[in-house]
């Protein structure tokens, strides 16, 4: 081994690298405190290894985005796992993001020579919001539509180039295939690139100015005693790494995440509702209208940001004691009681309207029913049916099909659809002229479903049962 | 000297529990990713070609079946060629795909027998091979008829090989 590990050496350097890594002098000894940005790397590393993996079976396009979603969900072995494990672990992201935020900002660590490492872990706050609004999208269900639709919206509230902004980002003016499209590759491809690319500076810059220890003091500082990284502090960081991983998998077993019906554009009665850490900011726009809503939407949440990111530019004090920095302290605790109060509220104006709530409920035993309900299959190519020319006849049916409203109730090529009555075979229903008399006088269990008589003449009436057979054989 | 213990001993207790955590993750992910290797779809559906006693004549008739198939996510729907024949007192569905190099074999109604066009492989009515390239007869598809109707399970064979190999 050691012979083996001389050759490699002489050759990589492998050792110094490890001293490097491993025995970085840790100020005030190890602690449970410091291991938030570890595990941030451990969930980057779960979401990036369960998100590869659901790219072998997802699809970027608004015709299969979630069919192929349900395929995972439903059909391949262990699927729901670790498309779950990839949904929640974005939450736990944005959970274990803020508390290495929080402790951070307390212990005071960005001062002192550190500004450029806050102001990359700000950066990768972005980013990682970024893919959390990117990634919501794509399962392409009720909700992911919705939500999507609403916050592309508030994009356009900036000022000159908001309306530009949302038509780039949605790959048009209203939202399609090409949005799907574009979030796709911002999602896995283009903000990836930018995390990695930022955690690698955010690490190097921090290994540079050295880790900060406990907000004490410069005095106390100087005499703290130190400790390696390696072992005490790997082992903190692993340990919560896998205790990480296993609160995901059993939540992801115990609880998998849920896929609801396919987006339908077209149902302005669908309520929206963001994830769980943009309900806040979901609150918050309901008190802005009008000209002001410039205000609440773009020029308040800008300017937050750009507070969080020139923090240790204004708060230059080499003070890191949290108590003797009141007015820091007290002001990130303000802008976050007030992110809860308005989370809060929210719930609570859902839950106190009761036409909301039951229409809340209605959207979530709906996402209940099509999760219980076996996976569909798409259809590709034609059937046979439609794959022969149709005769003289039979393109005059399908134009009387539709302008004399069957296919309003019928869908098109009366294939059905949501709230639509697929047409069944007819020939096998009312061979030979039963069918035609069945369209002259609906029986009652087709007057009930709403079928009116078919008032018209004979031979374009011969031309639609004509049509009729033509598109219902063989199912 | 402790302490060089202590950090071996934590060292190597961090890598067996994340290695154990490690290789359970494993299972879900490569079971996943191996999902088409134990999921390679039973074929093609069964069609229905019609009455089963429609088809009487020692003369192959040409009928179009409908081959879906389960293609990950979606269904495939694909058209195909067969010929039922009873050429030889049993009934048969034919594919018409020569077992040379799978040109569509057409039937040579004046020569009563199936001639390929590519490279001239000649067969009888019940698909026995007479002469030319193809290593074999054409192939029969599975079939079977539920009340009355023939139904026959289009499959793929493999070419230019004397046994009857199917391939999806």
């Amino acid at each position: 081994m050691s012979a083996g590990g001389d050759w490699l050496d002489r050759r990589v350097g492998w050792r110094s690298l490890m001293h490097e890594g491993l025995d970085e002098p840790l100020p005030g000894k190890s602690r449970w405190a410091y291991v938030f940005g570890s595990g941030l790397l451990f969930i980057f590393v779960n979401q990036a290894i369960t998100g590869i993996f659901l790219s072998l079976y997802y699809v970027p396009s608004a015709d299969h985005a979630h069919t192929t979603v349900a395929f995972i969900q439903k059909q391949v072995t262990a699927g729901a796992f670790i498309r779950s494990l990839h949904s929640y672990g974005s939450s736990v992201m944005v959970v274990i993001l803020l508390l290495h935020l929080w402790q951070t900002f307390l212990y005071g660590a960005y001062k002192n020579g550190r500004e450029l490492v806050w102001l990359f872990g700000c950066a990768l706050f972005l980013l990682v919001l970024g893919m959390s609004f990117t990634g919501y999208l794509l399962p392409w269900d009720q909700k992911a539509y919705a939500a999507t639709a609403v916050a592309t919206n508030m994009i356009s509230e900036v000022p000159l180039v908001g309306s530009a902004i949302k038509t780039l980002l949605r790959g048009g003016t209203e939202m399609g295939t090409l949005t799907i499209s574009r979030f796709f590759a911002l999602h896995v491809f283009l903000i990836p690139m930018g995390i990695i690319g930022a955690i690698g500076v955010h690490v190097l810059l921090f290994r540079r100015a050295g880790a900060a220890g406990p907000p004490v003091d410069e005095a106390t500082r100087q005499k703290l005693p130190v400790e390696p990284f390696y072992p005490r502090q790997v082992f903190k960081d692993f340990a919560f790494g896998i205790v990480l991983i296993i609160v995901l998998a059993a939540f992801a077993l115990w609880r998998p995440t849920t896929l609801g019906p396919m987006a339908n554009p077209s149902d302005p009665t669908y309520l929206p509702r963001p994830e769980w850490y943009y309900v806040p900011v979901f609150q918050w726009l309901k008190y802005w209208h009008g000209p002001l809503t410039v205000v609440g939407v773009v020029l308040i949440p800008a300017l937050l940001f750009l507070l969080l990111f020139a923090l240790p530019f204004i708060d230059r004090s080499p003070e890191r004691r949290p108590l003797k920095r009141p007015i820091a302290v007290g002001s990130m605790l303000f802008v976050f009681v007030g992110l809860l109060w308005l989370g809060a509220r929210s719930r609570a104006e859902d839950h106190q309207d009761p036409s909301v709530r039951a229409k809340l409920q209605a959207q979530d035993d709906e996402e209940r029913r099509f999760a219980a309900t076996p996976f569909e299959p798409e259809v590709a190519g034609v059937a046979s049916a439609t794959t022969r020319k149709m005769t003289d006849a039979e393109s005059k049916g399908a134009l009387l099909f539709v302008s004399e409203q069957c296919a309003g109730c019928h869908g098109p090529e009366g294939k059905g659809g949501a709230g639509l009555f697929a047409l069944p075979s007819v020939d096998a229903m009312f061979p030979g002229e039963k069918l035609k008399a069945v369209l002259r006088a609906p029986n009652q269990q087709m007057t009930e479903g709403g079928m009116e008589p078919v008032a018209l003449k004979d031979p374009e009436l011969d031309a639609v049962i004509a049509y009729l057979r033509f598109l219902t054989k063989g199912r | 000297m402790d302490d060089v213990r202590r950090r071996s001993f934590l060292g190597t207790l961090v890598a067996g529990i994340s290695a154990v955590v490690g290789a359970i993750m494993v299972v879900p992910l490569l079971r996943f990713a191996a999902w088409p290797m134990f999921h390679g779809g039973g074929g093609a559906d069964w069609f229905a070609l019609g009455p089963a006693d429609q088809f009487t004549g020692e003369t192959p008739v040409r009928a179009d079946v409908e081959v879906r198939k389960q293609d990950g996510w979606r269904v495939s729907v694909a058209k195909q060629t067969v010929y039922v024949t009873r050429a030889g007192g049993t009934l048969r569905v034919l594919s018409a795909v020569c077992t040379h190099l799978g040109c569509v074999v057409p039937w040579d109604a004046k020569a009563k027998q199936f001639v390929c066009p590519c490279h001239k492989g000649f067969y009888a009515p019940d698909g026995s091979r007479i002469n030319g390239p193809p290593p074999r007869g054409l192939d029969a598809l599975p079939t079977k008829i539920e009340n009355g109707t023939l139904y026959v399970k289009y499959q793929y064979f493999r070419q230019l090989s004397a046994k009857r190999d199917v391939v999806g």
